[in-house]
């Protein structure tokens, strides 16, 4: 017997012995993206301090235009909205179209950061330019940068939802659950940050 | 849906090692990292006092002679960052916290076994990369507080290492929180209700909220300071326009928390020692819950009280004070508790105990002078100065480090079996104490006639009290020793202490000492009143 296998005799055993306990990985998800919150809320109290406070100086360039970001906010919102249908679709055991789902919410994600690399390299302003120009970036950019984790998490289980040796099943929706609730937070705080960096 | 209890860890532990070797193992035991946390914190702490030694003898005289003026800012911020970051913390709450809540909640591990061993497999490699800044050329010398223009316009490689390591050590703070919070709300055993809970495990979701809410806004911090050294960005820099008062701000939002991050676990594990000691039910136990909740809410209201003396405008400081006034009330009220809990029982003079005993006495020291500190017109006097050195100390050493010691006295037959040495105890508590209070409470004069902090050299008039502190900081050094001769003779030879050497009635106690694996021979113990002493067993719920 390979140690592999005896490991996995041991892990039946177990299961048997052990008394079983309710999922909590939800909650302890939660409770981590409430602490990922909370740094955004320190970038954003910053940047809303230093508009109170600190003015633009005479001659510094800071515009923003309104059509990019306007784009990817829709963006976002309907890749909320493609990733519950992917959800729902697995929920009835339809492993192919929740797949399809999953990847087109992916495409969305990459077209949200390609747009956000063209509007960087269309604004008349650099990160070390003027304060108002760097908080632009730091807050983007550490959005942007939680974008690519959950475009790169929801490719992964696109792949795990595959009908033939797929982890993901409608008994096991934990993987696409978690990633779900990440990508709407994701969402969530891009609408926030929209308002405040661009409206307000 | 449900798992099953983590049958993944039990089936490692076929492959891991056995004996002392598992406590240098990716072991997912929740014992088995409680103790890593313990061990590895207090070779910190050595390394940390060391350089306090350092400070203290440098200022045994009023120049600088013992080391060049930039060394001593360095060897002060990393004192500082080392006490704080690797000792206080981890210990406070994931050495103590780790091994005793799963008993406490009646589990048979945390809710997130790998992700504990994760987070303290951060702290080393995270620990040693901070003493490694102190080697690199431009080591951090701006404080624990890292107060910019100070931490940017110095030689900055060391000040990087620094930023990073300290990123390092949250995120660990922040998976040790989040394991918490979910142990105690979601892993309790089934019939036991929140408000039967031992008040550590109070005191712990309360920290770990704190953890979860604060430690990010440190870590955002910490990327923006980060960002201002390496790319030239302006956000705390006044010369590019960026504002230093931000930085404080977001510093303290985090930094305020963090004094309650290390001191409220203090407060829920003197709860727990005291009873047993006095042979009394804990006095108070409602009250003691909202206290620790009260202070939750106002710890996170009332960091600009760091601030008063940066331009802070008077609405601000108004605010600041009367929040900062009402956190006495509830720490009154846990203080007042903790007396009556002593008062009529039957007290047993251990090790244990009197260190408990010194640390209310500390505390309610370092509590009335934060009081004072948080009146504006006193600050603006002492800010800065060594009294406040005195006041943080009085609550960090006189308060956590005493709980500290008088945690391992109490739960060192848990872990090992065996007992500790009490004459050996009870010479470490009379030279700690004397030492502590000879070496901090003259730092309250120093600070009212306005000796600076973080600074080399002072004024002559100050040296006869300087040394009189430097003397206690020298008692302070020597008090290690005889803890250490008796943890080591104790762990070979110690008496047998059998199961339960105190009588005591929280559940870690119900089972054996050292525990097995699995915590419980079959089921977790149903216990619904810890603190039930002095009661007949019939009369006990």
């Amino acid at each position: 017997m390979t140690t592999l296998d005896s490991s996995k005799e041991i892990q039946k055993n177990n299961s048997e012995v052990h008394d079983t306990h309710e999922d909590f990985r939800m909650f302890g998800l939660i409770t981590f993206l409430i602490a990922d919150g909370m740094t955004f809320a320190g970038f954003f109290a910053a940047y809303l301090t230093y508009k109170a406070v600190n003015p633009l100086p005479d001659g510094a360039i800071y515009e923003l235009e309104l059509p990019i970001p306007t784009l990817n906010t829709i963006l976002l919102l309907v890749s909320s909205a493609t990733f519950h249908k992917a959800g729902k679709a697995l929920l009835k055991d339809k492993n192919s179209e929740s797949q399809k789902w999953l990847f087109f919410t992916a495409f969305l994600g990459i077209i949200f950061l390609i747009c956000q690399l063209f509007e960087y390299f269309h604004l008349p302003f650099g990160l070390t330019d003027n304060l108002f120009a760097s908080t632009f970036y730091a807050l983007t950019g550490f959005h942007g940068l939680h974008v690519t984790l959950g475009t790169l998490m929801i490719l992964i289980i696109a792949w795990q939802s595959r009908i033939k040796g797929g982890r993901l099943t409608s008994q096991n929706m934990f993987p696409l659950e978690a990633v779900e609730l990440y990508w709407h937070f994701v969402d969530g705080i891009w609408v926030i940050l929209f308002i405040i960096l661009y409206l307000l | 849906m449900t798992i099953s209890i983590d049958p993944q860890k039990t089936n490692n532990e076929s492959l891991q090692p056995k004996g002392w070797l598992r406590y240098f193992s990716f072991s997912l035991d929740h014992k088995v990292i409680g103790i890593q946390y313990l061990v590895c914190g207090f070779l910190f702490y050595l390394i940390g006092g060391s350089l306090a030694s350092a400070i203290r003898i440098e200022l045994a005289s009023p120049m600088s002679d013992f080391m060049p003026r930039d060394v001593y800012n360095q060897v002060l911020t990393l004192h500082g960052t080392i006490m704080i970051f690797l000792w206080i913390v981890p210990v406070v709450n994931g050495a103590f916290g780790n091994y005793l809540i799963p008993f406490y909640v009646g589990a048979r591990d945390m809710a997130f076994p790998r992700l504990n061993a994760v987070a303290f497999w951060l702290i080393p490699p995270s620990g040693l990369m901070l003493v490694a800044s102190y080697f690199v050329e431009g080591a951090a010398q701006a404080g624990w507080t890292a107060y910019p223009p100070l931490s940017i316009t110095t030689p900055q490689s060391g000040q990087i290492i620094w930023i990073l390591s300290v990123l390092l050590l949250g995120g660990s703070s922040i998976f040790g929180g989040i394991n918490f919070i979910a142990t105690i709300i979601k892993l309790r055993r089934p019939g036991l209700k929140l408000m039967k809970l031992p008040m550590y495990c109070w005191a712990m979701l309360g920290t770990s909220l704190l953890v979860v809410l604060s430690t990010p806004v440190l870590a955002g911090t910490l990327i923006l300071l980060s960002f201002d050294i390496i790319a030239n960005t302006g956000f705390f820099n006044p010369v590019l326009g960026g504002n230093v008062v931000v930085y404080q701000h977001l510093f303290w939002f985090y930094s305020h928390p963090a004094v309650y991050i290390m001191v409220l676990p203090a407060f829920g594990l003197v709860s727990e020692i005291l009873p047993v000691h006095a042979r009394k039910p804990l006095f108070g136990y409602t009250t003691m819950v909202f206290s620790i909740m009260g202070i939750v809410v106002l710890g996170l209201v009332v960091w600009a009280h760091h601030m008063f003396t940066s331009g802070t405008p008077p609405w601000m400081r108004l605010f600041f004070t009367i929040a900062t006034a009402f956190i006495a009330v509830p720490t009154g009220i846990k203080f007042f508790n903790w007396v009556a809990t002593l008062w009529g029982g039957k007290i047993s003079i251990n090790s244990a105990m009197l260190f408990s005993c010194g640390f209310i006495i500390n505390f309610v020291f370092g509590g009335i002078t934060g009081v004072a500190l948080a009146q504006v017109p006193f600050d603006i006097h002492v800010h800065d100065t060594y009294f406040v050195v005195a006041h943080f100390h009085y609550i960090v050493y006189g308060g956590t480090v005493f709980i500290i010691f008088s945690s391992i006295y109490h739960w060192f037959p848990k872990v090992t079996g065996k007992m500790l040495n009490e004459k050996l105890g009870i010479l470490h508590f009379i030279i700690t104490f004397i030492g502590f209070n000879l070496c901090f409470a003259p730092q309250h004069w120093l600070g009212l006639n306005g000796m600076p902090r973080r600074v080399a050299e002072y004024d002559p008039q100050f040296q006869f009290v300087n040394q009189i502190s430097s003397l206690g900081a020298l008692l302070m050094a020597i008090s290690t020793i005889p803890f250490l001769i008796n943890v080591f003779l104790s762990v070979r030879n110690g008496k047998d202490s059998g199961d339960n050497p105190w009588n005591a009635l929280t559940p870690e106690w119900l089972t054996s000492s050292p525990p097995p694996v699995e915590n419980w021979e079959g089921e977790a113990p149903l216990v619904e009143e810890p603190y039930g002493y002095g009661k007949e067993i019939s009369e006990r719920k």
